[in-house]
Protein backbone atom coordinates (compact mmCIF):
# COMPACT_ATOMS: atom_id res chain seq x y z
CA UNK A 1 0.00 0.00 0.00
CA UNK A 2 1.37 3.41 -1.64
CA UNK A 3 1.10 5.93 1.77
CA UNK A 4 0.35 9.78 0.86
CA UNK A 5 3.29 12.48 1.25
CA UNK A 6 1.74 13.73 3.69
CA UNK A 7 1.05 10.54 5.75
CA UNK A 8 4.46 9.90 5.10
CA UNK A 9 5.53 13.26 6.54
CA UNK A 10 3.78 13.25 9.94
CA UNK A 11 4.61 9.65 10.49
CA UNK A 12 8.32 10.26 9.73
CA UNK A 13 8.48 13.55 11.68
CA UNK A 14 5.36 13.46 14.00
CA UNK A 15 4.31 16.43 15.70
CA UNK A 16 3.72 17.05 19.25
CA UNK A 17 4.53 13.68 20.79
CA UNK A 18 4.65 13.92 23.72
CA UNK A 19 2.21 13.94 27.16
CA UNK A 20 1.03 16.53 29.23
CA UNK A 21 0.00 16.25 33.35
CA UNK A 22 -2.73 14.86 33.44
CA UNK A 23 -4.03 15.65 36.75
CA UNK A 24 -3.69 19.62 35.65
CA UNK A 25 -7.16 21.17 35.73
CA UNK A 26 -6.34 23.35 32.66
CA UNK A 27 -5.42 19.49 30.86
CA UNK A 28 -8.18 17.15 28.70
CA UNK A 29 -7.04 13.97 28.24
CA UNK A 30 -8.77 11.79 25.62
CA UNK A 31 -8.03 8.27 25.25
CA UNK A 32 -9.95 6.15 22.51
CA UNK A 33 -9.28 2.70 20.70
CA UNK A 34 -8.32 0.00 22.21
CA UNK A 35 -5.07 -2.30 21.78
CA UNK A 36 -7.01 -5.60 20.76
CA UNK A 37 -8.19 -3.23 18.14
CA UNK A 38 -4.75 -2.21 17.00
CA UNK A 39 -5.48 1.10 17.48
CA UNK A 40 -5.18 3.53 20.61
CA UNK A 41 -4.97 6.79 20.42
CA UNK A 42 -3.92 9.51 23.77
CA UNK A 43 -4.55 13.28 23.00
CA UNK A 44 -4.08 16.13 25.39
CA UNK A 45 -5.30 19.30 25.01
CA UNK A 46 -4.05 22.29 27.44
CA UNK A 47 -6.40 25.29 27.53
CA UNK A 48 -5.12 28.42 28.35
CA UNK A 49 -7.46 31.05 30.11
CA UNK A 50 -9.06 32.79 27.34
CA UNK A 51 -9.92 29.28 26.07
CA UNK A 52 -7.63 28.97 23.90
CA UNK A 53 -5.71 25.57 23.50
CA UNK A 54 -2.29 26.67 23.95
CA UNK A 55 -0.72 23.20 23.98
CA UNK A 56 -1.45 19.48 22.32
CA UNK A 57 0.44 16.26 22.62
CA UNK A 58 -0.44 12.55 21.22
CA UNK A 59 0.76 9.03 21.67
CA UNK A 60 -0.71 6.86 19.35
CA UNK A 61 -0.25 2.71 19.22
CA UNK A 62 -1.24 2.22 15.72
CA UNK A 63 -0.62 2.21 12.29
CA UNK A 64 1.36 5.09 10.05
CA UNK A 65 -2.04 6.79 8.90
CA UNK A 66 -3.48 6.50 12.57
CA UNK A 67 -0.29 8.08 13.91
CA UNK A 68 -0.07 10.72 11.36
CA UNK A 69 -4.01 11.27 11.95
CA UNK A 70 -3.44 12.48 15.39
CA UNK A 71 -0.33 14.29 14.90
CA UNK A 72 -2.31 16.53 12.28
CA UNK A 73 -5.01 16.79 14.88
CA UNK A 74 -2.46 17.87 17.54
CA UNK A 75 -0.99 20.44 14.84
CA UNK A 76 -4.79 22.11 14.00
CA UNK A 77 -5.72 21.89 17.57
CA UNK A 78 -2.97 24.80 18.90
CA UNK A 79 -4.13 27.90 18.77
CA UNK A 80 -8.11 27.47 18.42
CA UNK A 81 -10.48 28.21 20.57
CA UNK A 82 -12.23 25.15 22.56
CA UNK A 83 -15.65 25.51 20.84
CA UNK A 84 -13.86 25.73 17.48
CA UNK A 85 -11.86 22.52 18.11
CA UNK A 86 -15.20 20.69 18.77
CA UNK A 87 -16.30 21.43 14.75
CA UNK A 88 -12.73 19.29 13.67
CA UNK A 89 -14.23 16.37 11.60
CA UNK A 90 -12.31 13.39 10.57
CA UNK A 91 -13.48 14.43 7.15
CA UNK A 92 -11.17 16.97 7.42
CA UNK A 93 -8.17 14.93 8.16
CA UNK A 94 -8.56 12.43 6.09
CA UNK A 95 -8.78 14.65 2.68
CA UNK A 96 -5.82 16.12 3.96
CA UNK A 97 -4.12 12.97 4.29
CA UNK A 98 -6.07 11.73 1.45
CA UNK A 99 -6.32 8.87 3.80
CA UNK A 100 -7.82 5.47 1.42
CA UNK A 101 -10.91 4.24 2.43
CA UNK A 102 -9.58 1.10 4.71
CA UNK A 103 -7.92 3.34 6.75
CA UNK A 104 -10.93 6.00 7.18
CA UNK A 105 -10.84 4.55 10.40
CA UNK A 106 -7.66 6.14 11.44
CA UNK A 107 -9.21 10.02 11.01
CA UNK A 108 -12.57 9.00 13.19
CA UNK A 109 -9.84 7.73 15.97
CA UNK A 110 -8.47 10.91 16.02
CA UNK A 111 -11.94 12.84 15.78
CA UNK A 112 -12.95 10.86 18.64
CA UNK A 113 -9.33 11.40 20.71
CA UNK A 114 -9.60 15.38 20.26
CA UNK A 115 -13.44 15.02 21.47
CA UNK A 116 -13.02 12.97 24.18
CA UNK A 117 -9.64 15.55 25.66
CA UNK A 118 -12.14 18.63 25.07
CA UNK A 119 -14.94 16.49 26.96
CA UNK A 120 -12.56 15.66 29.99
CA UNK A 121 -11.19 19.48 29.97
CA UNK A 122 -14.93 20.46 30.11
CA UNK A 123 -15.72 18.21 33.01
CA UNK A 124 -13.10 19.09 34.89
CA UNK A 125 -13.79 23.04 34.77
CA UNK A 126 -17.24 22.29 35.69
CA UNK A 127 -16.47 19.60 38.75
CA UNK A 128 -13.76 22.73 39.76
CA UNK A 129 -17.15 24.65 40.71
CA UNK A 130 -16.55 26.35 37.42
CA UNK A 131 -13.54 28.86 38.70
CA UNK A 132 -10.62 29.97 36.91
CA UNK A 133 -11.66 28.26 33.93
CA UNK A 134 -11.97 30.91 31.16
CA UNK A 135 -14.97 32.02 29.05
CA UNK A 136 -16.36 28.51 28.50
CA UNK A 137 -18.54 26.92 31.23
CA UNK A 138 -20.01 23.87 31.38
CA UNK A 139 -22.33 23.39 34.40
CA UNK A 140 -23.72 20.32 34.18
CA UNK A 141 -22.48 18.77 37.53
CA UNK A 142 -23.97 15.28 36.57
CA UNK A 143 -21.93 14.80 34.21
CA UNK A 144 -19.40 15.69 36.06
CA UNK A 145 -19.32 12.88 38.26
CA UNK A 146 -20.38 10.34 35.42
CA UNK A 147 -16.89 11.78 34.27
CA UNK A 148 -14.94 11.10 37.07
CA UNK A 149 -15.83 7.72 36.83
CA UNK A 150 -14.82 7.23 33.00
CA UNK A 151 -12.08 9.22 33.77
CA UNK A 152 -10.39 6.68 36.39
CA UNK A 153 -11.29 3.76 33.99
CA UNK A 154 -8.83 5.88 31.36
CA UNK A 155 -5.85 5.91 32.90
CA UNK B 1 34.91 -1.23 8.29
CA UNK B 2 30.99 -2.48 7.77
CA UNK B 3 30.23 -4.03 4.12
CA UNK B 4 27.81 -2.16 2.26
CA UNK B 5 24.60 -3.92 2.36
CA UNK B 6 22.36 -3.17 -0.45
CA UNK B 7 18.72 -2.10 0.66
CA UNK B 8 15.65 -2.88 0.61
CA UNK B 9 16.75 -6.53 2.12
CA UNK B 10 14.23 -9.32 0.76
CA UNK B 11 13.57 -11.39 4.23
CA UNK B 12 10.02 -12.58 2.77
CA UNK B 13 10.83 -15.71 1.51
CA UNK B 14 7.88 -17.50 2.88
CA UNK B 15 5.26 -15.66 0.64
CA UNK B 16 7.63 -15.77 -2.32
CA UNK B 17 11.68 -16.16 -3.68
CA UNK B 18 13.25 -14.81 -6.36
CA UNK B 19 14.49 -17.56 -9.52
CA UNK B 20 17.74 -19.15 -8.56
CA UNK B 21 20.10 -18.07 -11.67
CA UNK B 22 20.69 -21.99 -12.27
CA UNK B 23 17.13 -22.38 -11.96
CA UNK B 24 16.45 -19.69 -14.96
CA UNK B 25 18.83 -21.02 -16.95
CA UNK B 26 17.56 -24.81 -16.97
CA UNK B 27 14.46 -23.08 -18.39
CA UNK B 28 15.57 -20.95 -20.92
CA UNK B 29 15.88 -23.28 -23.62
CA UNK B 30 12.42 -24.56 -23.31
CA UNK B 31 10.81 -20.68 -23.63
CA UNK B 32 13.12 -20.09 -26.96
CA UNK B 33 14.15 -23.19 -29.08
CA UNK B 34 12.44 -26.22 -27.05
CA UNK B 35 8.70 -24.74 -27.10
CA UNK B 36 7.29 -28.40 -27.81
CA UNK B 37 3.69 -28.85 -26.53
CA UNK B 38 4.68 -31.99 -24.33
CA UNK B 39 1.48 -33.76 -25.68
CA UNK B 40 2.59 -33.81 -29.40
CA UNK B 41 3.49 -37.18 -29.93
CA UNK B 42 4.16 -37.06 -32.96
CA UNK B 43 7.31 -34.97 -33.72
CA UNK B 44 11.02 -34.18 -31.94
CA UNK B 45 9.53 -31.12 -30.18
CA UNK B 46 6.53 -32.53 -28.62
CA UNK B 47 9.32 -35.63 -27.61
CA UNK B 48 12.18 -33.22 -26.20
CA UNK B 49 9.14 -31.32 -24.30
CA UNK B 50 8.00 -34.85 -22.68
CA UNK B 51 11.73 -36.13 -21.65
CA UNK B 52 12.10 -32.21 -20.04
CA UNK B 53 8.93 -32.91 -17.51
CA UNK B 54 9.67 -36.52 -17.03
CA UNK B 55 13.17 -35.72 -15.70
CA UNK B 56 11.46 -32.97 -13.72
CA UNK B 57 9.00 -35.48 -12.31
CA UNK B 58 12.14 -37.55 -11.28
CA UNK B 59 13.86 -34.41 -9.34
CA UNK B 60 10.38 -34.00 -7.15
CA UNK B 61 9.75 -37.25 -7.10
CA UNK B 62 13.03 -37.78 -5.10
CA UNK B 63 12.98 -34.83 -2.69
CA UNK B 64 10.44 -36.74 -0.81
CA UNK B 65 11.27 -40.36 -1.58
CA UNK B 66 8.40 -40.61 -4.19
CA UNK B 67 8.15 -42.89 -7.67
CA UNK B 68 8.08 -40.06 -10.49
CA UNK B 69 4.77 -41.53 -11.60
CA UNK B 70 3.16 -40.39 -8.76
CA UNK B 71 3.88 -36.91 -9.23
CA UNK B 72 1.05 -34.67 -10.94
CA UNK B 73 1.67 -30.90 -12.24
CA UNK B 74 -0.68 -28.10 -11.16
CA UNK B 75 -0.39 -24.20 -11.52
CA UNK B 76 0.65 -23.54 -7.57
CA UNK B 77 0.05 -25.20 -4.12
CA UNK B 78 -3.35 -23.47 -4.26
CA UNK B 79 -4.49 -25.37 -7.27
CA UNK B 80 -2.87 -28.60 -5.57
CA UNK B 81 -5.11 -28.06 -2.07
CA UNK B 82 -7.87 -27.72 -4.31
CA UNK B 83 -7.38 -30.88 -6.39
CA UNK B 84 -6.69 -33.23 -3.38
CA UNK B 85 -9.30 -31.85 -0.88
CA UNK B 86 -12.10 -31.67 -3.89
CA UNK B 87 -10.80 -34.67 -5.47
CA UNK B 88 -10.59 -36.90 -2.79
CA UNK B 89 -14.29 -36.18 -1.39
CA UNK B 90 -16.07 -36.59 -4.61
CA UNK B 91 -14.19 -39.70 -5.67
CA UNK B 92 -14.41 -41.30 -2.25
CA UNK B 93 -18.05 -40.17 -1.57
CA UNK B 94 -20.07 -43.43 -1.40
CA UNK B 95 -17.65 -44.55 1.60
CA UNK B 96 -17.96 -41.22 3.73
CA UNK B 97 -17.69 -37.68 3.85
CA UNK B 98 -15.78 -36.34 6.82
CA UNK B 99 -12.65 -34.38 6.59
CA UNK B 100 -10.59 -33.49 9.11
CA UNK B 101 -8.54 -30.28 9.19
CA UNK B 102 -6.77 -27.87 11.17
CA UNK B 103 -7.03 -24.03 12.03
CA UNK B 104 -3.94 -22.69 10.97
CA UNK B 105 -3.90 -24.57 7.39
CA UNK B 106 -3.64 -22.11 4.58
CA UNK B 107 -6.81 -20.76 3.28
CA UNK B 108 -6.44 -22.92 0.29
CA UNK B 109 -7.15 -26.07 2.45
CA UNK B 110 -8.92 -23.85 4.67
CA UNK B 111 -11.63 -22.44 2.30
CA UNK B 112 -11.42 -25.75 0.07
CA UNK B 113 -13.43 -27.35 2.96
CA UNK B 114 -15.54 -24.76 4.50
CA UNK B 115 -16.53 -24.62 0.03
CA UNK B 116 -17.34 -28.62 0.65
CA UNK B 117 -18.97 -28.30 3.78
CA UNK B 118 -21.72 -25.82 2.36
CA UNK B 119 -22.03 -28.85 0.67
CA UNK B 120 -22.83 -31.22 3.01
CA UNK B 121 -19.55 -32.34 4.02
CA UNK B 122 -18.91 -32.35 7.88
CA UNK B 123 -15.56 -30.95 8.29
CA UNK B 124 -13.51 -31.22 12.09
CA UNK B 125 -11.03 -28.03 12.18
CA UNK B 126 -9.05 -28.74 14.87
CA UNK B 127 -7.59 -26.70 17.63
CA UNK B 128 -4.07 -26.30 17.73
CA UNK B 129 -1.64 -25.63 21.48
CA UNK B 130 0.14 -22.44 22.11
CA UNK B 131 2.96 -23.65 19.74
CA UNK B 132 0.62 -23.78 16.87
CA UNK B 133 1.23 -28.01 16.88
CA UNK B 134 -2.04 -30.32 16.63
CA UNK B 135 -1.43 -33.94 18.02
CA UNK B 136 -2.06 -37.32 16.64
CA UNK B 137 -4.07 -37.68 19.58
CA UNK B 138 -6.38 -34.70 18.41
CA UNK B 139 -6.81 -36.54 14.74
CA UNK B 140 -7.45 -39.62 16.27
CA UNK B 141 -9.83 -38.66 18.75
CA UNK B 142 -11.66 -36.70 15.94
CA UNK B 143 -12.34 -39.66 13.61
CA UNK B 144 -15.53 -41.35 12.56
CA UNK B 145 -16.55 -43.97 10.39
CA UNK B 146 -17.09 -41.48 8.06
CA UNK B 147 -14.27 -40.02 8.12
CA UNK B 148 -12.20 -40.56 4.29
CA UNK B 149 -9.34 -37.76 4.33
CA UNK B 150 -7.38 -35.69 7.16
CA UNK B 151 -5.53 -32.36 5.71
CA UNK B 152 -2.63 -31.51 8.07
CA UNK B 153 0.15 -29.29 6.43
CA UNK B 154 4.11 -30.08 7.28
CA UNK B 155 4.81 -26.51 8.24
CA UNK B 156 3.25 -23.37 8.64
CA UNK B 157 4.20 -20.34 6.73
CA UNK B 158 3.15 -17.60 9.05
CA UNK B 159 5.16 -19.85 12.23
CA UNK B 160 7.43 -22.19 10.81
CA UNK B 161 5.97 -24.85 13.00
CA UNK B 162 6.30 -28.15 11.79
CA UNK B 163 3.72 -30.37 12.56
CA UNK B 164 4.04 -34.47 13.67
CA UNK B 165 3.43 -35.24 10.37
CA UNK B 166 4.95 -39.16 10.64
CA UNK B 167 2.87 -39.77 13.33
CA UNK B 168 -0.57 -38.37 12.11
CA UNK B 169 0.27 -40.26 8.67
CA UNK B 170 1.04 -43.79 10.99
CA UNK B 171 -2.62 -43.23 12.51
CA UNK B 172 -3.88 -42.84 9.20
CA UNK B 173 -2.56 -46.15 7.81
CA UNK B 174 -4.06 -47.70 10.76
CA UNK B 175 -7.72 -46.36 10.34
CA UNK B 176 -7.25 -46.73 6.41
CA UNK B 177 -7.75 -42.67 6.20
CA UNK B 178 -5.97 -40.80 3.30
CA UNK B 179 -3.17 -38.65 4.21
CA UNK B 180 -2.78 -35.09 2.72
CA UNK B 181 -0.11 -33.14 3.73
CA UNK B 182 0.06 -29.26 2.28
CA UNK B 183 3.97 -28.86 1.96
CA UNK B 184 4.33 -25.93 0.44
CA UNK B 185 7.13 -24.61 3.17
CA UNK B 186 8.48 -27.58 3.97
CA UNK B 187 9.33 -28.91 0.72
CA UNK B 188 12.82 -28.70 -0.03
CA UNK B 189 13.16 -27.11 3.48
CA UNK B 190 13.37 -30.51 5.78
CA UNK B 191 14.05 -34.08 4.97
CA UNK B 192 9.98 -35.46 3.80
CA UNK B 193 9.43 -38.85 2.75
CA UNK B 194 6.10 -39.74 1.94
CA UNK B 195 6.63 -43.35 3.09
CA UNK B 196 8.09 -42.84 6.46
CA UNK B 197 5.65 -40.16 6.32
CA UNK B 198 2.76 -42.37 5.46
CA UNK B 199 1.34 -39.23 3.64
CA UNK B 200 -1.06 -40.08 0.39
CA UNK B 201 -1.32 -37.02 -1.23
CA UNK B 202 1.26 -33.78 -1.09
CA UNK B 203 1.09 -30.67 -2.10
CA UNK B 204 4.57 -28.81 -3.40
CA UNK B 205 4.65 -25.34 -4.84
CA UNK B 206 7.81 -23.65 -7.24
CA UNK B 207 8.26 -20.43 -6.29
CA UNK B 208 9.15 -20.96 -2.19
CA UNK B 209 11.86 -22.91 -3.48
CA UNK B 210 13.68 -20.47 -5.83
CA UNK B 211 11.60 -22.08 -8.76
CA UNK B 212 8.86 -20.10 -10.71
CA UNK B 213 5.51 -18.70 -10.40
CA UNK B 214 2.61 -20.61 -11.47
CA UNK B 215 3.77 -23.98 -11.04
CA UNK B 216 3.64 -26.64 -8.62
CA UNK B 217 2.95 -30.15 -7.94
CA UNK B 218 0.34 -32.88 -6.29
CA UNK B 219 1.89 -36.38 -5.26
CA UNK B 220 -1.04 -39.06 -5.54
CA UNK B 221 0.78 -42.42 -3.90
CA UNK B 222 -0.32 -44.80 -6.67
CA UNK B 223 0.50 -48.25 -4.20
CA UNK B 224 -0.64 -49.07 -0.85
CA UNK B 225 -2.98 -47.73 -1.51
CA UNK B 226 -3.71 -46.27 -4.85
CA UNK B 227 -5.28 -43.21 -4.76
CA UNK B 228 -7.92 -42.11 -6.88
CA UNK B 229 -9.32 -38.98 -7.34
CA UNK B 230 -11.80 -37.18 -9.27
CA UNK B 231 -10.29 -34.03 -12.14
CA UNK B 232 -11.51 -30.78 -11.18
CA UNK B 233 -9.54 -29.45 -14.57
CA UNK B 234 -11.79 -30.84 -17.10
CA UNK B 235 -10.20 -31.31 -21.12
CA UNK B 236 -7.41 -33.81 -23.11
CA UNK B 237 -7.08 -36.09 -19.97
CA UNK B 238 -3.21 -34.62 -19.53
CA UNK B 239 -1.87 -36.46 -16.26
CA UNK B 240 -3.57 -39.20 -15.77
CA UNK B 241 -6.97 -37.53 -16.28
CA UNK B 242 -6.43 -35.84 -12.93
CA UNK B 243 -5.25 -32.37 -14.74
CA UNK B 244 -5.92 -31.43 -18.36
CA UNK B 245 -4.17 -28.79 -19.65
CA UNK B 246 -1.52 -28.40 -22.01
CA UNK B 247 1.62 -28.56 -19.49
CA UNK B 248 3.48 -25.81 -18.50
CA UNK B 249 7.06 -26.82 -20.00
CA UNK B 250 9.85 -23.87 -18.93
CA UNK B 251 7.75 -24.03 -15.14
CA UNK B 252 7.82 -27.80 -14.60
CA UNK B 253 11.54 -27.58 -16.21
CA UNK B 254 12.10 -24.73 -13.39
CA UNK B 255 10.55 -26.79 -10.75
CA UNK B 256 12.52 -29.73 -11.14
CA UNK B 257 15.60 -27.78 -11.39
CA UNK B 258 14.90 -26.34 -8.11
CA UNK B 259 14.08 -29.12 -6.48
CA UNK B 260 16.97 -30.92 -7.33
CA UNK B 261 19.12 -28.06 -5.68
CA UNK B 262 17.15 -27.75 -2.66
CA UNK B 263 17.26 -31.33 -2.40
CA UNK B 264 21.39 -31.15 -2.88
CA UNK B 265 22.23 -28.19 -0.42
CA UNK B 266 19.69 -29.06 2.83
CA UNK B 267 21.46 -29.92 5.29
CA UNK B 268 24.08 -27.16 4.48
CA UNK B 269 21.46 -24.49 3.69
CA UNK B 270 19.22 -25.32 6.71
CA UNK B 271 22.06 -24.86 9.01
CA UNK B 272 23.09 -22.08 7.32
CA UNK B 273 19.98 -20.51 7.65
CA UNK B 274 18.83 -21.26 10.92
CA UNK B 275 22.11 -20.13 12.45
CA UNK B 276 21.25 -16.72 10.50
CA UNK B 277 17.65 -16.64 11.98
CA UNK B 278 19.01 -17.55 15.56
CA UNK B 279 21.44 -14.42 15.03
CA UNK B 280 18.47 -11.75 13.92
CA UNK B 281 16.48 -13.28 17.34
CA UNK B 282 19.34 -12.76 19.40
CA UNK B 283 20.58 -9.42 18.26
CA UNK B 284 16.85 -8.23 18.55
CA UNK B 285 16.28 -9.44 22.17
CA UNK B 286 19.68 -8.58 23.22
CA UNK B 287 18.67 -4.80 23.02
CA UNK B 288 14.55 -4.59 23.10
CA UNK B 289 12.63 -6.28 25.78
CA UNK B 290 8.86 -7.31 25.42
CA UNK B 291 9.42 -9.73 22.20
CA UNK B 292 7.22 -12.55 21.83
CA UNK B 293 8.22 -15.83 19.89
CA UNK B 294 5.27 -16.79 17.86
CA UNK B 295 5.87 -20.39 17.28
CA UNK B 296 7.28 -23.24 18.41
CA UNK B 297 10.98 -22.77 19.82
CA UNK B 298 12.39 -25.75 18.21
CA UNK B 299 10.22 -27.76 15.99
CA UNK B 300 10.14 -24.90 13.20
CA UNK B 301 11.50 -24.19 9.81
CA UNK B 302 15.06 -22.76 9.72
CA UNK B 303 13.97 -20.07 8.13
CA UNK B 304 11.31 -18.64 9.76
CA UNK B 305 10.97 -15.96 12.74
CA UNK B 306 7.75 -14.30 13.80
CA UNK B 307 8.01 -11.86 16.86
CA UNK B 308 5.66 -9.73 18.28
CA UNK B 309 6.62 -6.01 20.09
CA UNK B 310 4.70 -5.68 22.50
CA UNK B 311 3.48 -2.26 22.87
CA UNK B 312 3.80 -1.59 18.83
CA UNK B 313 1.88 -2.01 15.75
CA UNK B 314 3.02 -4.19 13.36
CA UNK B 315 2.19 -2.20 10.32
CA UNK B 316 3.70 1.13 11.54
CA UNK B 317 6.78 -0.81 12.48
CA UNK B 318 7.41 -2.05 9.15
CA UNK B 319 6.90 1.91 7.94
CA UNK B 320 10.01 2.46 10.21
CA UNK B 321 12.02 -0.03 8.72
CA UNK B 322 10.86 0.76 5.48
CA UNK B 323 14.20 -0.81 3.89
CA UNK B 324 12.99 -4.60 5.16
CA UNK B 325 11.01 -6.43 3.50
CA UNK B 326 8.76 -8.43 6.07
CA UNK B 327 5.55 -8.93 6.42
CA UNK B 328 2.92 -8.62 9.45
CA UNK B 329 0.37 -10.44 11.31
CA UNK B 330 -1.45 -7.18 11.84
CA UNK B 331 -4.89 -6.41 10.56
CA UNK B 332 -3.80 -3.05 9.03
CA UNK B 333 -2.04 -5.14 6.55
CA UNK B 334 -5.25 -7.18 5.13
CA UNK B 335 -8.14 -5.92 3.90
CA UNK B 336 -9.89 -7.85 6.43
CA UNK B 337 -8.85 -5.35 9.66
CA UNK B 338 -8.81 -8.70 11.55
CA UNK B 339 -5.40 -9.67 12.90
CA UNK B 340 -3.79 -13.08 11.44
CA UNK B 341 -6.02 -16.52 12.00
CA UNK B 342 -2.78 -18.14 12.55
CA UNK B 343 -1.63 -16.25 15.36
CA UNK B 344 -5.38 -16.47 16.84
CA UNK B 345 -5.44 -19.90 16.60
CA UNK B 346 -2.70 -20.35 19.37
CA UNK B 347 -4.39 -17.98 21.63
CA UNK B 348 -2.19 -14.96 20.67
CA UNK B 349 -3.71 -11.86 22.34
CA UNK B 350 -4.93 -9.84 19.67
CA UNK B 351 -3.03 -7.01 20.56
CA UNK B 352 0.33 -9.07 19.94
CA UNK B 353 -1.45 -10.45 16.83
CA UNK B 354 -1.42 -6.34 15.54
CA UNK B 355 2.40 -6.29 16.45
CA UNK B 356 3.53 -9.45 15.03
CA UNK B 357 6.20 -9.51 12.22
CA UNK B 358 7.20 -12.57 10.30
CA UNK B 359 11.15 -12.54 9.03
CA UNK B 360 11.44 -15.09 6.45
CA UNK B 361 14.80 -15.75 5.60
CA UNK B 362 16.27 -17.41 2.34
CA UNK B 363 19.47 -18.89 0.12
CA UNK B 364 20.43 -15.27 -0.66
CA UNK B 365 20.48 -13.56 3.04
CA UNK B 366 23.70 -12.74 4.21
CA UNK B 367 25.07 -12.10 7.96
CA UNK B 368 25.45 -8.14 7.33
CA UNK B 369 22.11 -8.32 6.42
CA UNK B 370 20.99 -9.79 9.17
CA UNK B 371 22.92 -7.62 11.50
CA UNK B 372 21.41 -4.07 9.66
CA UNK B 373 17.94 -5.24 10.25
CA UNK B 374 18.89 -6.03 14.00
CA UNK B 375 19.88 -2.31 13.70
CA UNK B 376 16.70 -1.47 12.07
CA UNK B 377 14.61 -3.07 13.75
CA UNK B 378 16.14 -2.07 17.54
CA UNK B 379 15.61 1.36 16.74
CA UNK B 380 12.39 0.97 14.98
CA UNK B 381 10.65 -0.40 18.15
CA UNK B 382 12.64 1.70 20.24
CA UNK B 383 11.23 4.96 18.75
CA UNK B 384 7.65 3.62 18.13
CA UNK B 385 7.55 2.77 22.02
CA UNK B 386 8.34 6.76 22.64
CA UNK B 387 5.14 7.10 20.47
CA UNK B 388 2.98 4.16 22.61
CA UNK B 389 0.96 4.85 24.88
CA UNK B 390 0.75 1.79 25.64
CA UNK B 391 4.60 1.62 26.43
CA UNK B 392 3.83 4.59 28.46
CA UNK B 393 0.76 2.73 30.76
CA UNK B 394 3.03 -0.13 31.21
CA UNK B 395 6.10 1.85 32.21
CA UNK B 396 3.23 3.55 34.73
CA UNK B 397 2.70 0.17 36.00
CA UNK B 398 -0.49 -0.41 34.54
CA UNK B 399 -1.71 -3.59 33.28
CA UNK B 400 -3.07 -3.31 30.00
CA UNK B 401 -5.88 -5.73 30.48
CA UNK B 402 -7.10 -3.81 33.87
CA UNK B 403 -7.58 -1.07 31.61
CA UNK B 404 -11.64 -0.31 30.37
CA UNK B 405 -11.23 0.69 26.36
CA UNK B 406 -13.30 2.59 24.75
CA UNK B 407 -13.72 0.64 21.66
Amino acid sequence: MAYSDKVLDHFNNPRNVGSLDKNDPTVGTGIVGAPECGDVMKLQIKVGDDGRIVDAKFKTFGCGSAIASSSLATEWLKGRNVDDATQLRNTDIASELSLPPVKIHCSVLAEDAVKAAIQDWKRKNAAAGGGGCGPVQVGVSAAGGAGAARDGKDK
Amino acid sequence: MPVAVKTPIYMDNNATTPLDPRVLEAMMPYLTEKFGNAASRSHIFGWKAEEAVENARRQVAEVIGADAKDIVWTSGATESDNLAIKGIAEMYAEQGNHIITAATEHKAVLDTCHYLQSRGCPVTVLPVDEFGLVSAAQVAAAMTDKTVLVSIMAANNEIGTIHPVAEIGKLCKERGVLFHSDATQAFGKIPLSVEAMGIDLMSISGHKIYGPKGVGALYVRRKSPRVRLTGQMHGGGHERGMRSGTLNVPGIVGLGAAAEIAQRGMTEESGRISALRDRLHAGITAKTDHVRLNGHPTRRLPNTLNLSFAYVEGESLMMKFKDLAVSSGSACTSASLEPSYVLRALGVPDDLAHSSIRFSLGRFNTAEEIDLAIERVNAAVAELRQLSPLYELAQEGVSLKDVQWKK
